[in-house]
């Protein structure tokens, strides 16, 4: 069994572990297995071995080091770090040098983690496969002609492959969820506020939020305990205090009360849904009780979202017009300069979106698209809400199916949608939810159950899912 | 709930749309983007049919999941980027200046 | 129809001029920079002039990934504007308003849309009108687009450079009712806007720096008939620019509409060399903004109690410090009220309110503030920082009582002002002692037997050598004389001279 974090940030204060060896075993595998793997956009070798160096120094002189002292971490490529390129896995980014640090980074880095690259995704975000990237798609590590997920799925793939102790995503409508569930690792998403998203380069900003991948949910925990917190330079940061969530003892689930969405799981493959069934009689071995429910307000979270998110993405994305930074096509005029640029820059299924959400902001139009994908918003909300008087958490399956084939769905945005419809309802609501592996379904792919619960029940959901960890097949 | 089904009779999205909605977000597509856009926007909204017809009346919009008001920030001054931080990610520059094309659409040269 | 509609109805044709049976209908938006140190969303130096590109950050230069933090200073100076203009303060939210400039560095402008800050208000001019204020909103500058080649027309130019320097600068828009009805008026209102800005410690009020920008709605009709069709007229960054706009723009539509022709809407910019209005885009270009509900934002809501506090640390304004100096000095008359508003404009009551307290007569105060004071302020404002409001009740009194004639007192004032010294010691350096009336009499008779040949010439009528007469008393008695006195005295030997045998 892996080492969790807390055991490597031990070993290294006890001086049991080198920090430099540690690196350059994560690099090695990196160099070894990423060209087939291409999980990343940027490997950062060199600054991950001085900074080894520099924790290894400190620790000989007795120096304290912080919590994620040496820990490999993997970032996805939408978060900025100073210094180093950001590129969303976009042209129209390619050699972007961000000024400044996301304040998530800053967290990771003030903790003494190791940055070791940025790793690959759908274009700003956008996709379930990590194959909109303009970087070339990434490999399942579990079974190299699959998909990885998306839109995280360099993050992921880094952690299934071992390129790094854990990850960085974000997730907008599931993109740390569904890739966690197709490589088989563990992926949060945080209550929406819980974590700055200062640096993180929008996509949809009402609905985006960073959250960890990691080979355990105890990682996962400590990680997001990390970057979780108010944050001033992000007005949507709620002012509370980090949850405290690693190390908490889930050997029972007596007292817990849990609803298995009905609506979620009723379209998922039949391997899909005998893995949720086995995670709910492991529930309820462990005391809780565990029933079915219906909540038929989460059928209209996929439609809102693909109304919502896309109206936010065009504007968050008016800024890539070739004027100040990035990728410049030049042309006569600046009109057609900003078009030009920014045809040549975006992706086929970036343009897709921004299009899509520029039809449904229009005058005469919003009401009737944007507005009416909101008023479902709160429906929603109301419902999730109503099951939350009933139940401590909800499950479903991450994602209706295991990882598919490269190419599969690519050239149908619909098939490719459905694949997130699992996930965006806790995004819509702004609440937390966890997907944990739970066996293997179609062809020995990992499966992802998904534990979901209400706006800063990341304890309860973190409990329960540390259940499902330990009874997982 | 959702098929694959494309059903363009219920949400279609013209061909001239799809070019009014491009010159808006600045994007140059060909005719055949903007066929296929139209295709897939058409199936995306009818897809979205149910919701887009449900009763909503008496329903507040939700903007935002949060239930925050009045987050402001004291008027005190922080440090600015250092000029040639801002200006070495630009594209062209000028006196200090970012430098753009004419700004005005150029009319296309009479034959 | 609001509570003042009819009292609007009323100063409306008070303000309207007759274009050829047509009457002007103007509305206006100003845009006001708000007097903060920083921006609104992020930490940057809110100034004017300095090196391009210098007060920047990922925030205002709209960097991947960055986020806005509303500036709380500037809210407090939004709702300080809204009490002064008589409106609602209430909760609000922020939208993005999308469109793309390169002087907009996210290409979207965060402004308040269908829910701002401030709403339904009114401003009351000092001519007396009424204009309703719809909307007083919280939004974003953009950066500063210089057009290079060509002249430096944005029509023709070979290419453009932007500074971001303006850009996230805070400001609050105010919106009138179309309740201006000609140049003249317009021009009156963003006087008295701007004093209102300034005295709520809102704007420096400079509209040559663009602290405040005026655009104009302007459309015509017939007194009584629907409005017409208007036109938005950009570019009136002085109140000149905004008169003669005005009323070029009336003209051009009135002229339109008399040849048979008709108005279209469009938005024109103000040449203000060329003296006219030229189209800038018509109503067809006019963008689609997409307005959304800023997701980077939370709403705005002002309690009860954050307004209050607020509306209680207000300065008075300007319409209240005029009432409160006419009561003072107790005047009445159009000249009297003009002197008032150029003393409150100037911010210069202060001074005649003391001269009053200390006794000294209010007309006579108000008279030397309105005049030496404000002259002398608009020469150099610094000049007044050495004058003590104690000084002038006191040069004022010395006067009033004929210590000193109007000629001493004015000069004796001109000193206070670059020494900061008492009026009276400046007075008895000079040597100003007051003339009793008989040695005044007695310098007369000398000057007038000493010049016959001027004095026949007075005799038979020519007025103009009055002022000769005058000026000899002057010399000869050290300009101690007061002129009106002497007029007074020619006056009188004219009257026994003509009597005499
Ligand atoms: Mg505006
Ligand atoms: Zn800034």
């Amino acid at each position: 069994m892996a080492k969790t974090i807390e055991a490597i940030v031990a070993g290294v204060r006890s001086g049991e572990i080198d920090p430099v060896a540690l690196v350059d075993q994560h690099l090695k595998l990196i160099e070894e297995n990423e060209p087939s793997t291409n999980a990343f956009i940027t490997v950062l070798a060199d600054h991950a071995r001085q900074k080894a160096g520099e924790i290894a120094s400190r620790v000989a002189a007795g120096d304290p080091v912080g919590r994620l002292a040496g820990v490999p971490v993997a970032v996805k490529d939408n978060l900025c770090l100073r210094g180093a390129p950001t590129t969303c896995a976009s042209r129209i980014l390619e050699h972007w040098h961000p000024p400044y640090d996301a304040t998530v980074l800053s967290r990771l880095l003030a903790e003494d983690a190791i940055i070791v690259g940025k790793t690959n995704m759908d274009e700003f975000a956008m996709g379930s496969s990590t194959e909109h990237s303009a970087r070339g798609p990434t490999h399942n590590p579990r079974d190299m002609t699959r998909v990885p997920g998306g839109s995280s799925g360099g993050s992921a793939a880094a952690v299934a492959a071992r390129f790094a102790q854990a990850a960085l995503g974000s997730d907008t409508g599931g993109s740390i969820r569904q890739p966690a569930a197709f490589c088989g690792v563990v992926g949060l998403k945080p209550t929406y506020g819980l974590v700055s998203r200062y640096g993180l380069v929008a996509f949809a900003s009402s609905l985006d939020q960073v959250g960890p991948l990691a080979g355990s949910v105890a990682d996962a925990a400590l990680l997001l305990e990390i970057i979780a917190g108010h944050d001033h330079m992000d007005s949507t940061s709620l002012d509370a205090p980090a949850p405290r969530l690693a190390g908490q003892a889930a050997d029972s689930a007596e007292g817990l009360s849990i609803g298995i969405v009905r609506e979620l799981s009723d379209g998922a493959d039949p391997e899909v849904k005998r893995r949720l069934d086995e995670a709910a009689e492991s529930l309820e071995r462990a005391g809780a009780r565990v029933e079915s429910c219906s909540i038929p307000e989460v059928s209209y979270a996929l439609p809102a979202y693909y109304l919502l998110a896309p109206a936010e993405a065009s504007s968050n994305l008016a800024r890539y017009d070739g004027v100040r930074y990035g990728l410049r096509v030049n042309a006569a005029d600046t009109p057609t300069m900003n078009a030009r640029t920014r045809s040549v820059g975006f992706g086929a299924e970036v343009k897709r979106r921004i299009m899509l959400g520029t039809y449904a902001l229009r005058a005469g139009y919003y009401d009737a698209y944007y507005g009416q994908a909101q008023r479902v918003r709160t429906l929603l909300i109301r419902a999730f809400d109503a099951a939350y008087e009933r139940y401590d958490a909800l499950l479903s399956p991450t994602a209706p199916t295991t990882a598919f084939r490269l190419k599969e769905r690519v050239e149908d945005p619909i098939a490719m949608y459905l694949s997130d419809v699992c996930t965006i309802p806790s995004n819509l609501a702004g609440h937390p939810a966890i997907s944990v592996p739970f066996g293997t379904g179609e062809a020995g792919m990992p499966v992802g159950v998904q534990v979901m619960a209400p706006a800063l029940a990341e304890a309860v959901m973190v409990r329960v899912a540390t259940i499902l960890e330990q009874a997982a097949p | 709930m959702i098929g694959s089904a494309q059903d363009p009779e219920q949400a279609p999205v013209s061909r001239e749309e799809v070019e009014q909605v491009a010159l808006l977000c600045r994007l140059e597509i060909d005719d055949g983007e903007a066929r296929e856009l139209a295709a897939q926007m058409s199936a995306v909204l009818s897809h979205a049919a149910a919701l887009l017809s449900l009763d909503t009346s008496g329903v507040d919009p939700t903007a935002h999941p949060l239930p925050l008001v009045n987050v402001l920030r004291t008027d005190e001054v922080r440090e600015s980027l250092a000029q040639g931080d801002v200006l070495s990610q630009a594209p062209d520059v000028e006196a200090g200046r970012f430098r753009v094309p004419p700004v005005r659409r150029r009319q296309p040269e009479e034959p | 129809m609001s509570a003042y509609g009819s009292e609007r109805q009323r100063r409306r044709e008070g303000g309207a001029r007759d274009y050829e049976g047509f009457e002007c209908v103007v509305g206006l938006e100003v845009h006001c920079e708000l007097l903060t140190a920083t921006k609104l969303f992020c930490g940057c130096k809110n100034a004017f002039g300095d090196e391009p590109n210098t007060n920047t950050c990922p925030v205002c230069l709209g960097l991947p990934g960055s986020l806005p933090v509303l500036n709380g200073h500037a809210v407090e100076l939004a709702m300080r504007i809204g009490l002064a203009l008589n409106c609602t303060v209430q909760p609000s939210i922020f939208h993005r308003k999308n469109y793309f400039y390169p002087d907009m560095p996210k290409d979207y402008q965060i402004s308040q849309y269908d829910i701002p800050i401030n709403t339904d208000g009114y401003l009351d001019l000092p001519s007396g009108a009424r204009v309703g204020i719809v909307r007083a909103h919280i939004e974003e500058d953009t950066g500063k687009t210089t057009h290079s080649g060509g002249g430096g027309r944005i029509h023709d130019a070979m290419y453009s450079l932007v500074d971001y320097n303006r850009a996230g600068v805070p400001l609050v828009e105010i919106v009138s009712e179309p309740d201006i009805r000609s140049g003249e008026q317009a021009r009156e209102y963003v006087s008295e806007l701007r004093a209102v800005l300034v005295a709520v410690g809102a704007s420096d009020g400079r509209m040559e720096e663009g602290s405040l920008r005026v655009d104009a709605n302007v459309s015509v009709r017939r007194p009584g008939e629907p409005f017409g069709t208007r036109c938005e007229i950009k570019n009136l960054n002085s109140l000149r620019s905004l008169g003669r706009a005005v009323d070029y723009e009336t003209r051009r539509q009135v002229d339109l509409l008399v040849s048979g022709g008709a108005v279209a809407q469009e938005t024109r910019h103000w040449d203000e060399q060329a003296g006219h209005t030229v189209v800038m885009r018509s109503k067809e270009e006019a963008e689609d903004y997409r307005y959304f509900p800023e997701p980077d934002l939370v709403p705005l809501a002002p309690d009860a109690a954050w307004q209050e506090r607020i509306s209680r640390a207000m300065a008075p304004l300007p319409a209240g410090r005029r009432r409160a100096l006419l009561d003072s000095v107790g005047a009445e008359g159009p000249a009297m009220v003009e002197r008032v508003a150029t003393v409150v404009a100037q911010d210069l009551d202060g001074y005649v309110m003391a001269a009053v307290d200390a006794g000294a007569p209010g007309a006579l105060a108000l008279s030397r503030a309105a005049n030496e004071l404000a002259a002398a302020c608009a020469e150099d404002a610094s000049l007044l920082d050495a004058l003590e409001p104690g000084h002038f009740a006191s040069l004022v009194a010395m006067e009033a009582r004929g210590d000193l004639t109007a000629t001493q007192a004015k000069a004796v004032l001109a000193e206070m002002l670059t020494s900061g010294e008492p009026p009276e010691a400046i007075a008895s350096r000079k040597g100003f002692e007051a003339l009793d009336p008989g040695s005044l009499r007695r310098a007369v008779e000398e000057v007038v037997a000493a010049n016959s040949a001027e004095w026949e010439r007075y005799k038979e009528g020519e007025a103009k050598m009055a002022q000769f007469f005058v000026g000899q008393v002057m010399k000869a008695t050290r300009q101690k004389a007061d002129g009106k006195a002497v007029m007074a005295l020619l006056a009188d030997l004219l009257r026994g001279s003509a009597g005499a045998p």
